[in-house]
Formats: C-alpha cells, structure tokens, sequence
C-alpha cells in the first residue's frame, strides 16, 4: 500500500463572502509516487485546487492534509517544503537575474549552506538538461527552457509533491514536448507525486489517474483510456478530446475495428495493423 | 528583438578591475570623488590623472570605446570650461576681444574645474563597466548592512533591484510588442505634432502598467510558493570574497591618496 501524500476532505472554496463557490465539497486521494492528471475547463476550479494544496489559499469549509500535515497557517511553510509548484507563465515565476540564480532562490529562501546549493543546483539543472545555461539571463531563454528552470529550481528543494499548473499552456508544441519529456525522466527519477493540471487532454495520456472537474465538482475520477470513453459527455463540458480519439471515431464510422480505446498514435497504429492482419 | 541588451553599460571581461570586488570598487570611488576637490596643483592633478588612466587601461577595455560612452559627458566638460573662462576676472589679461577679456586665472580655474569633472565622470564609468548590475547591487547589501540596526530594509531594498534588474529586458521586449500591436491599429508614435505623440504613449503606458502588476502579483505568488518569507534566514549563492588583490588595490590608492597630499603645494 503505497503513503496517502494528498487528501482533500469535503474541501469547498470561494474567494469571498459574496462570491459562488469555485469548489464544492471535493473530495479525493493522491498518493505518493503517482501520476495524477486534473483536467477542467477554464473556471472548473482546477488551478484553486493547486493554490490549496500549498497553502496560497485556504479552504473555507473542509480540510486539506498534506504528507499528515493540516495544511494552516502556522503549517504552509514545511508544507511548501512537501509541495513545489510550477506555474503557467515561464516569465512571471523567473526570481533571478540568470538561471543559476533563480534555481539557488528556493534554496535560499530555506537558508541551505551554499555548498550544498552548489551541489543540487549542479544535479537539477543536469536533471533538466539546462546544466549549460547557468549563466544565462532569462530574457535569453525560450517559455520551454524557462519552464524547465522552473522545474529544477522546485526540484531542488527535494519536494514529495511536484503540481504543474498549465506548466504548458503558453508553450508552443516542442516546449510542451520538451517539458513533458523533462518531467516524466524527473519522476521516474526521483519518486515523486506528480500532479498535472491542465485542459489539454493530450497532456492526461501519462497519468494513471484522470480526475476531471466541471463547475467546481468532481466530475469524473479513472483512468485516461476510461475518460477517453466518455468522449461525448467531455465535449459537453467543454474539454475537447484528443486528435487520436477523434481520429479513431471516425475510422470506426468508416468500418474499421478500431476495438480498443487509444491513447496515442502508436496504440492507433497498432490496432489498425492487427486488424488488418487479420482479416 | 534585442538580445544583445546590456543593462547599464557593463561591458564583460577578465581583467584585474573585473575581478576586483565591487565593495572594493565602491569604496575607492566613493573616496576619489572626495580627494579630487583636493587637487590644487600641477603634480597633484597629474598624480589622479595618472591613477585614473592606469584604472582605465587596467580594464582591458578598448579606450575608444570607453571615451564614446563619455560623449555626452564631453559637451559639459567644454561647457564648464568655457564659463569659467568668461566669468573668471583674475590673474593678467591674456587675451582681449572687443571688450572680452581673457585672464590667465581663468584659463587656469576652466582647466582646473573641467579636469576634476573628466576625472569623476571616468573613474565612476570604470565601476559600470567593469561591474554587473548585480554585482552592484550585492555590494550595497553588503555595505548597508549596518543600517538593519536601525531597521532600515537592506534586504528589501537589495531584492527589489535586483527584481527590477530582471525584469527590465522583459518590460523592453513588452513595451515593443504593445508598440507594434498599438501600431496595427493605428495609433501613430513617430510623426505629428508633440502634442499629439506624447498623447499617442498613452495606449502603450496603459497595457504596459496593466501587465507589469498582473506580473507583479503572479511573481509575488511564486516566490510564496518556493518559501519566499524575507530576509530572515536566508543564506546566499553569490558571494562577495575580499581576496589579495583587493589589499593591494587598496595599497595602491592609499598611496596615492598620499602622493596627493605631498603634491598639493607644487
């Protein structure tokens, strides 16, 4: 049985008084070393769900445990510890005058010897493959090689719970390659928790579990192929599916088997080459 | 877009007055702008000279280059020389022009003055040149410190250079961007009456401000995020080091400091 890392207890949210609730009564698990996907469309109060889990915000009604600890006020700053965060825009997470520099913020902030910082920021940037960069300006940088800053910088205060928020929603195609490369070598690497957030189904395919949020709710919680599924109840809630399982929709319309749900290209391809062969 | 920008005018390099710690720097300027005014003779004025152009050279930079950056400074230095010439009534008459005299005392304070003025202004450029921006600003962290005994925020103040530091190519490239997407929809910056331009950098100002506090807030955010909680506690990756090279510089001015002093009266 692996570790409980996050749970949320009939978590519910609003930011103010007079406001509608952005969350109502979540609820949900998230253990360690395990790859979660939170997908929603835009206000579904995804992202509110990321700020509360390290203590940008706090719940109104409900509780938040984080690694055994109640996420409060007195508790953020060994939760943040626990939770490194990664956010949308490369531009306004870059601390430093150079790459070095903001890898070394997070580490600061922690009063780390500067020995030791040397160290981690040597392993995290190698981590990252931006080892090269370390004297670079960040307006010298392209969103990705930024966004892979970011996550070495979060990396190198060795954190037990790693959330993306839209990481790459403001990359072009190869930034959002690039960076989902980074971080699926990073988790096998180092065990963590790996929470994505994103509206961008593409990006749930390397996730184990998928929980979808609509309006503030917890939609739907499964795995990506049982998601894929429900491709019409998705498109109601605004999220568009996937080129791939589009593209197999209409393949099956045309008469082909295409049998099995699929994730990617090379499952498409796969089940379009075995039912050839067979037939 | 610009990717050569370079912030202030520091010019990279691996000569000795790169490698000289920017406290080092900032305490030898901060008391040549001092001894300059005690400069009252020939020798003295020739012993500075002879320090500030060894510092320039010292630099490694390509002197031409260096004098550029002076241009602007140049026109003053004639400026002030010229004004002493006509205001200055002692010593003999060297010169009379209908009615204008000329007196040797004049020609003399014109130098005089004009020289102290190509002196600070030199000797100060070597610090940015020689210096990065955040290099600058560490050594004032440092040297303030003092001043948190008296609660005054060091440590605030250093990191709001620094975050300045960072965030002006990325404002440039913003206000370029805005500058073009206001363009496009015709708003006219280069031609027209004054009035009429000053009020065309309105549409670039507004979405400007709008962006840097919707940047400043996301910013604020993310270093909460990685455990941002003031200065209390923090330990530093760059650090300043008081090396050899540093003692010698500093038995250098003091020996000029001395010389100085010695030459007043020639």
């Amino acid at each position: 049985m692996r570790n409980k890392l996050v749970e949320f207890r009939n978590v519910s949210f609003r930011y103010g008084e007079e406001q509608p609730w952005v969350l109502k009564n979540c609820s949900f698990e998230i253990y360690e070393n395990e790859a979660i996907a939170i997908i929603g469309h835009n206000g579904s109060g995804k992202s509110t769900i990321a700020k509360l889990m390290n203590g940008l915000l706090f719940p109104q009604e409900g509780q938040i445990i984080i690694n055994g600890r109640n996420v409060t006020h007195d508790s953020i700053w060994e939760i943040r510890q626990d939770v490194g965060m990664v956010f949308q825009n490369p531009d306004n997470q870059f601390v430093g005058t150079t790459v070095q520099d903001d890898v070394a913020f997070g580490m600061e902030n922690r009063g780390i010897p500067r020995d030791e910082m040397v160290k981690r920021m040597n392993e995290t940037l190698s981590a990252v493959g931006m080892q090269e960069y370390r004297l670079t300006e960040p307006h010298k940088l392209s969103g990705g090689q930024k966004q892979r800053v970011a996550i070495a910088s979060v990396l190198a205060i060795f954190p037990q719970v790693l959330i993306l928020d839209e990481a790459t929603a403001m990359l072009d195609p190869r930034g959002r390659t690039e960076i989902m490369k980074t971080v699926a070598s990073v988790q096998e690497e180092r065990h963590l928790s790996l929470i994505t957030i994103t509206h961008n189904l593409q990006e749930v395919v390397q996730a184990e579990r998928v929980i979808v949020m609509n309006q503030g709710e917890i939609w739907d919680e499964a795995t990506p192929r049982e998601i894929f599924a429900k491709r019409t109840e998705l498109r109601e809630i605004g999220l568009d599916i996937p080129f791939v399982a589009a593209l197999s929709d209409e393949l099956r319309k045309t008469g082909l088997p295409v049998a099995n749900e699929v994730l990617n290209h090379e499952e498409l391809l796969e089940e379009l080459w075995i039912s050839r062969s067979t037939m | 877009m610009n990717n050569t920008l370079i912030i202030g005018q520091y010019v990279p390099g691996e000569s000795l007055l790169h490698r000289l710690d920017p406290r080092t720097k900032i305490t030898i300027i901060f008391f040549f702008v001092f001894i300059v005014f005690l400069a009252n003779s020939v020798l003295s004025y020739s012993v500075l000279t002879i320090f500030a152009l060894g510092s320039m050279l010292a630099t490694r930079i390509p002197v031409h280059y260096i004098l550029k950056g002076l241009t602007p400074v140049w026109f003053l230095i004639v400026f002030t020389f010229i004004l002493h010439l006509v205001v200055t009534n002692e010593g003999d008459v060297l010169i009379d022009i209908f009615g204008f005299s000329i007196y040797s005392g004049a020609l003399i304070q014109g130098f005089a003055i004009s020289m102290r003025f190509f002196l600070l202004i030199l000797v100060t450029s070597l610090l940015t040149l020689t210096t990065t921006p955040i290099e600058i600003t560490d050594a004032i962290e440092d040297m303030l410190h003092p001043l948190k005994k008296v609660r005054f925020p060091v440590h605030e103040l250093a990191l709001m250079m620094s975050i300045s530091l960072r965030f002006i190519p990325t404002l440039m490239q913003e206000t370029e961007k805005i500058s073009k997407a206001q363009a496009s929809r015709g708003v006219d910056f280069r031609t027209g009456p004054i009035k009429e331009r000053i009020k065309a950098v309105v549409p670039l100002l507004v979405p400007l401000f709008v962006s840097a506090f919707k940047r400043a807030e996301e910013l604020a955010m993310a270093m909460e995020a990685r455990g941002y909680q003031g200065g209390e506690g923090r330990t530093k990756l760059r650090e300043l080091k008081f090396e050899l090279r540093d003692f010698l510089i500093f038995v250098v001015f003091i020996t000029v400091v001395t010389a100085l002093f010695f030459t007043r009266h020639y």
